[in-house]
C-alpha cells in the first residue's frame, strides 16, 4: 500500500549568515562562523491513509518545524516531502490544499479582521470551490460539523473563547476538504476540559471524514489516547518510532524510556520522583554522536562518536540507539 | 497543630469599567507546617489571584474586599504596607510559572540573590550573603553554583532559571511558599527535576507549599490536599487519594474524567459541556450548574454552602456523585 | 455533541464596534476637548467661506483704510474686527479661518500621500525581506537622520517654490515615518499563524498582503498618521515664515505669522500672534488625538 506521505531524509537548518562586519574581520585572519541550528536533521518516516500519526518530544526537538514542511509552509533545506492523494479523481480539491495545519495559538490563528463567515470561506471561493453566492450555507455547514452554530457567522474572532476558535480553525481548515491534517500543539493552550471536547471532536471528524492526523503534541497523555502510532523525536533526530502498543508497553530508546516514566500520572498518586539528569542541550551545540549521550545512564563511548541508526527492532518497531547493536 | 496559613472566607473583586468581577468569592482552606496543597482551577478560576491575595500582590482595580488571612495568627489583611513588604520574601515567598517574572534581566544571579538576603536582615555580611547564596543554589541541584552564580538570567535555560527562582525564594528560610504554575512552561523531563528537587526541599526544610496549577496529575503526583476551584470558590478540597479516587463534586469528576489515560484508549473522554461562563455576569445560583450533568432545580436557585463531609473533605454541592439522584 | 453560542457579553460595556471605539476614547476628558476642538477647527477649515466674517481675499471689501487696528476695534462702516486687521486692512479673524484651510489640506493632502507611499513600501519590505529589505530601511535610516527641516529646505531649494513642490516636499520628508511603523508593524502580523494559515490555504501573496497583514497594520499607521500630519503642518508652517514655502496668493498660517512679525517691532502683536495661537491650538489638539489613539491601541495599557 502506498503511503499518503512520504518524508525523505528531510532536514532543515536556520543560517544566521555572517554581515558584513564578521567577513571583514573574518578576512583579517579572524575566525568567525555562520550559526547553523540543526532544527531537523534527516527524518524520514511515512504516513498511510487513515492512520493517526503521533510526533512527540520537548523543546528543541524539532516537531512544529517538521509539521510546517509537511503542511507546506516551510520548505526543507535537504530531503523531500511526497504527498500522493488517495484521491486523485476530478473536481476533487487541487494538490496544494490537501494537506491543512491546525495551530497552537487561537488568539493568533484566526484573522482578527475578519467575520467568521469570510475566514471559512475565503480559500473555497478563492480557489473556485463554491461560488460567492453559497457562502452562507457552506459555512453554515462547516460551523455545524465543529460543534457550533449560526450566531457565529457574523461575529469576529474576539468575541468567542479559545475552544471556539480552535473549532473555527478547524472549520477552516475543513472548508477545503483536505485529507492530512497537521496539528501542530492545537490543544495545548486549551484548559483541560476544553480540551477533552476538542480532541473528541478531533476523533469524531476523522471518523466521518475520512482524515489522517499527523499529531505534534508535548503531551504524552494526550498523545498515547489518539495516536495509533508514535515518533519520537530529540534535538532535531528521531529517536524511536513505535505501534501505540509497543511505545507504552516496551519502549526501547533510553529516552523514550525517561519520558514515559518522568510524566505524572493520575494513576500513580503520590510519588517519588526520578528525574532523568541534564538539561536538553542548545541546538546550536549539540552533542556529538547520539545526542541524547550526556543524559543518558547507559552511554558509552560509542555513543559519544558514532550516530546511531534508526533500526527495526521488532516490526515496526524503530529505534535508533547502540544498546540495541549488540543484538 | 494550629496551621501555618488560614484562609478564611477570602473575597477579591476587580472593579471594572464592566461591572464587579467577583475573582475569588468565598475561599477558604488551611495549610499545616510542611503540608504541600494543591490549589486546582481552569483558567479563570481565581487560583492565582487567590495566591496574589495572600501576599498582597492584588493591584487596583482589584483589591481584597473581605475575608481574613490568617498566617501564623496574624491577618495579613491587616498587617501595614512596611510590615507585609518585611515577610515577602523571608517569612512567605512566592515562585511564579515565568522566572523572568522574579530575575531581573540586567543584574547577575549573585547580586539579586544576596540583595534579597540583606533586604530582609541587614546584618549579614555580603561575603555571608554570597555563601548562603551558594548553598541555596546547590540545593536546587545547581552545579558549580559559585561560577554560575556570576551569570546573567539570560544565559540560563528555562529550567534552570526556574530552580534559581526556587533557590531565591528559599534563601531566607520562609516558612511558606506559594508557587503558581511553577512547572507549566517547562519541558517534561525538566518538569520532573524541579518537581523532585522541591519535593526535597520541602521535606528537608519543613516549608510549606501551596501549588497552584491546572494540571491535577502534577499535584497528584505531591500534594496530601488538594483544594479544587471554579469561578471563584473552592468547590471540592480534600486528601489527595480520597479526591481522586472518588471525587464527590461533578465537576472535579469531570476534570479527572477529561485528562487522557492510557487506560481508556480509543473512548471518547468524558468531556464537560459548555464553557466557563463570564466572571462579571454569575448566575444566582451555582456557577457550575449550565455544564452540570448533575444538576437539580435547587442548583439554579442559590449558591452551595461549603458543607464538611467525612475524611476531612469539603464540598459545596447540592447533589453530588455518587449521592442518590432524585 | 452539544451547540455552543459566542460566549454572553456583560451588556453594560460594549464589546467591539464603533460604541467600544468611543467608550475606550473618552476614558480621557482632556481627548474629547482634543477631539471636538479638532472638529471645530476642520469645521471651520472646510466651511471657510461660509463661517468667516468677511473674505480676506477679496480686494473689494478690503480697505488699506483698515489697516492695523487693534483687536475689538470699530472701523468707519460700523464693522467690529475681532482680533484686528493686518498690515493691508485684512480681517485677522477671517485670513486666520483661510489660513487654517491651506494649512490642514496642505498637511492632511501630504500626509496622506506619505502614508500611501510609506506603507506600501514598508510592507512589502517586511513581506518579501532579503537585500530588498534591507535596502528600504536603510534608505529610511539615512533619511530619517536627516532633520525634516533641513530636508525640506534642500528639496525647495532645487526644485523652487510653489504649493505642489511643498506638497512633494512634505511628502519626501515624511514617507519614512510611515514606512518604518508599517514595516514593524507588518513583520509582527507576517509571523502570526493566520497568515500561516493563509500560506497554507496557497492564498497567493498579493492577497495575503492586501487582505490579510494590510488591514491589521493600519492602527499604527492611523497614530502616526495623526501625530504626523500635526507635524506636517508645523513643518509647513516653518518653511512658510521662512518665506520658502506657500505663495502668498494661499497664504497658510505660517506665512501669517511671517507676514506679521515685522510689525512685532512696533506693538502691533495680534498680526503675528493670533495666527500663531491658531496653529499652536490645531497642533496640540491633533496631538492629544493622536496620544488618545495610540494608547488605546498600545495592547499593554489595556486592562
Amino acid at each position: 500500500m502506498k503511503p499518503l506521505l512520504k518524508v525523505s531524509n528531510v532536514s532543515r537548518d536556520f543560517i544566521k549568515s555572517l554581515d558584513l562586519v564578521a567577513k571583514f574581520l573574518n578576512r583579517l585572519g579572524q575566525d568567525h562562523r555562520e550559526e547553523i541550528v540543526h532544527a531537523v536533521d534527516d527524518v524520514s518516516f511515512e504516513v498511510f491513509n487513515g492512520e493517526v500519526v503521533g510526533i512527540v518530544g520537548e523543546s528543541g526537538c524539532g516537531k512544529s518545524t517538521l509539521g510546517k514542511m509537511v503542511a507546506g509552509i516551510l520548505p526543507p533545506t535537504a530531503g523531500q516531502v511526497h504527498f500522493d492523494s488517495a484521491n486523485k479523481s476530478e473536481g476533487a480539491t487541487p494538490d496544494d490544499l490537501k494537506t491543512q495545519m491546525i495551530f497552537q495559538d487561537p488568539f493568533s490563528s484566526l484573522n482578527p479582521r475578519k467575520k467568521v463567515i469570510d475566514i471559512l470561506t475565503e480559500a473555497p471561493v478563492h480557489h473556485g470551490l463554491i461560488k460567492a453566492s453559497e457562502k452562507r450555507e457552506f459555512a453554515l455547514d462547516m460551523l455545524n460539523r465543529v460543534g457550533l452554530d449560526s450566531s457565529a457567522l457574523g461575529r469576529y474572532p474576539h468575541q468567542f473563547s479559545g475552544g471556539q476558535r480552535q473549532r473555527i480553525g478547524i472549520a477552516r481548515a475543513l472548508a477545503v476538504s483536505p485529507e492530512l491534517l497537521v496539528c501542530d500543539e492545537s490543544i495545548a493552550a486549551l484548559d483541560v476540559s476544553i480540551q477533552a471536547q476538542v480532541l473528541n471532536l478531533f476523533v469524531k471528524l476523522k471518523q466521518d471524514y475520512d482524515l489522517t492526523y499527523l499529531f505534534i503534541s508535548h503531551d504524552i497523555g494526550v498523545i498515547e489516547h489518539i495516536s495509533d502510532r508514535v515518533i519520537v523525536m530529540y534535538l532535531g533526530r528521531i529517536v524511536e518510532t513505535a505501534p501505540i502498543e509497543a511505545f507504552v508497553k516496551q519502549p526501547n530508546h533510553p529516552y523514550t524510556k525517561a519520558l514515559l516514566e518522568g510524566v505524572p500520572r493520575l494513576e500513580i498518586g503520590h510519588r517519588n520522583y526520578e528525574p532523568v539528569s541534564g538539561e536538553i542541550p542548545s541546538p546550536l551545540d549539540p552533542p556529538t554522536g547520539c545526542h541524547f549521550h550526556p543524559r543518558c545512564k547507559h552511554s558509552s563511548e560509542r555513543c559519544k562518536a558514532v550516530r546511531p541508526a534508526l533500526v527495526e527492532i521488532t516490526p515496526d518497531h524503530f529505534s535508533a540507539c547502540h544498546l540495541n547493536d549488540s543484538e | 497543630m494550629a496551621p501555618i496559613l488560614d484562609v478564611r472566607n477570602l473575597q477579591t473583586h476587580f472593579f471594572t469599567k464592566g461591572g464587579v468581577l467577583k475573582a475569588v468569592d468565598g475561599v477558604s482552606f488551611e495549610i499545616g507546617a510542611g503540608e504541600i496543597v494543591g490549589l486546582v482551577g481552569e483558567s479563570g478560576s481565581g487560583k492565582s489571584i487567590t495566591g496574589f491575595s495572600i501576599l498582597g500582590l492584588v493591584d487596583a482595580p482589584g483589591r481584597i474586599v473581605g475575608g481574613e488571612i490568617l498566617f501564623k495568627g496574624k491577618d495579613l489583611k491587616t498587617l501595614p504596607v512596611a510590615e507585609m513588604q518585611k515577610m515577602r520574601g523571608s517569612s512567605i515567598a512566592m515562585i511564579f510559572q515565568d522566572p523572568m517574572m522574579t530575575l531581573n534581566p540586567v543584574l547577575r544571579i549573585e547580586t539579586q540573590m544576596i540583595e534579597a538576603i540583606q533586604t530582609h536582615d541587614s546584618s549579614v555580611s555580603k561575603d555571608e550573603a554570597r555563601q548562603r547564596s551558594r548553598d541555596a543554589l546547590g540545593l536546587v541541584g545547581i552545579s558549580s553554583p559559585e561560577e554560575r552564580m556570576r551569570a546573567y538570567p539570560h544565559q540560563f535555560s528555562g529550567g534552570m532559571r526556574q530552580r534559581v527562582s526556587i533557590a531565591i525564594a528559599m534563601l531566607n528560610r520562609p516558612d511558606l511558599i506559594i508557587a503558581d504554575e511553577p512547572t507549566t512552561a517547562l519541558d517534561v523531563t525538566i518538569q520532573g527535576q524541579v518537581i523532585h528537587e522541591m519535593q526535597k526541599l520541602c521535606k528537608k526544610t519543613k516549608t510549606a507549599l501551596l501549588w497552584i496549577t491546572h494540571d491535577l496529575a502534577v499535584v497528584a503526583g505531591i500534594s496530601s490536599r488538594i483544594c479544587v476551584m471554579y469561578a471563584g470558590r473552592i468547590v471540592e478540597q480534600g486528601p489527595n487519594e480520597a479526591l481522586i479516587g472518588s471525587p464527590m463534586h461533578p465537576y472535579t469528576n469531570g476534570l479527572l474524567g477529561s485528562v487522557p489515560s492510557q487506560n481508556r484508549r480509543g473512548e471518547p473522554l468524558q468531556q464537560i459541556e459548555g464553557i466557563v461562563p463570564s466572571l462579571l455576569d454569575l448566575p444566582p445560583g451555582c456557577a457550575f450548574e449550565n455544564r452540570c450533568s448533575h444538576a437539580v432545580d435547587a442548583c439554579s436557585q442559590s449558591a452551595p454552602d461549603e458543607m464538611v463531609m467525612a475524611d476531612q473533605r469539603i464540598l459545596r454541592c447540592f447533589n453530588r456523585v455518587g449521592q442518590d439522584q432524585t | 455533541m452539544a451547540k455552543e453560542t459566542a460566549k454572553a457579553q456583560p451588556q453594560s460595556y460594549p464589546s467591539s464596534g464603533w460604541r467600544k471605539f468611543w467608550a475606550d476614547y473618552s476614558e480621557s476628558p482632556l481627548a474629547v476637548v482634543a477631539l471636538l476642538v479638532f472638529g471645530a477647527i476642520l469645521f471651520i477649515a472646510i466651511f471657510a467661506p461660509f463661517v468667516s466674517p468677511t473674505n480676506p481675499y477679496d480686494l473689494a471689501t478690503v480697505d488699506i483704510m483698515n489697516s492695523r487696528l487693534a483687536p475689538g476695534s470699530e472701523d468707519f462702516a460700523g464693522n467690529v474686527y475681532l482680533l484686528g486687521t493686518d498690515g493691508a486692512g485684512r480681517d485677522m479673524l477671517s485670513s486666520i479661518f483661510y489660513g487654517l484651510r491651506v494649512s490642514l489640506g496642505v498637511g492632511a493632502f501630504s500626509g496622506l500621500i506619505a502614508l500611501i507611499v510609506g506603507a506600501i513600501l514598508g510592507l512589502s519590505a517586511a513581506y518579501f525581506g532579503g537585500r530588498y529589505e534591507t535596502f528600504v530601511m536603510r534608505v529610511v535610516d539615512i533619511q530619517l537622520s536627516f532633520p525634516s527641516i533641513l530636508m525640506a529646505l534642500v528639496i525647495l531649494a532645487i526644485f523652487g517654490k510653489g504649493v505642489e513642490k511643498t506638497i512633494i516636499a512634505l511628502i519626501l520628508v515624511q514617507w519614512a515615518y510611515y514606512a518604518r511603523a508599517a514595516r514593524a508593524s507588518a513583520l509582527v502580523e507576517k509571523n502570526k499563524e493566520y497568515v500561516e494559515a493563509a500560506k497554507c490555504l496557497a492564498l497567493g501573496d498579493r492577497r495575503i498582503i492586501l487582505n490579510h497583514i494590510t488591514p491589521n497594520c493600519m492602527a499604527p499607521l492611523i497614530v502616526v498618521g495623526t501625530l504626523q500630519t500635526a507635524h506636517a503642518i508645523s513643518l509647513e508652517a516653518t518653511l512658510s515664515f521662512l518665506g520658502l514655502g506657500l505663495p502668498i496668493t494661499e497664504p497658510s498660517l505660517g506665512l501669517l505669522i511671517g507676514n506679521g512679525f515685522e510689525f512685532m517691532y512696533t506693538g502691533d502683536y495680534w498680526i503675528s500672534i493670533f495666527p500663531g495661537i491658531a496653529l499652536l491650538i490645531t497642533i496640540v489638539s491633533i496631538n492629544l488625538v493622536g496620544d488618545q489613539l495610540r494608547d488605546m491601541f498600545n495592547p499593554r495599557l489595556q486592562r
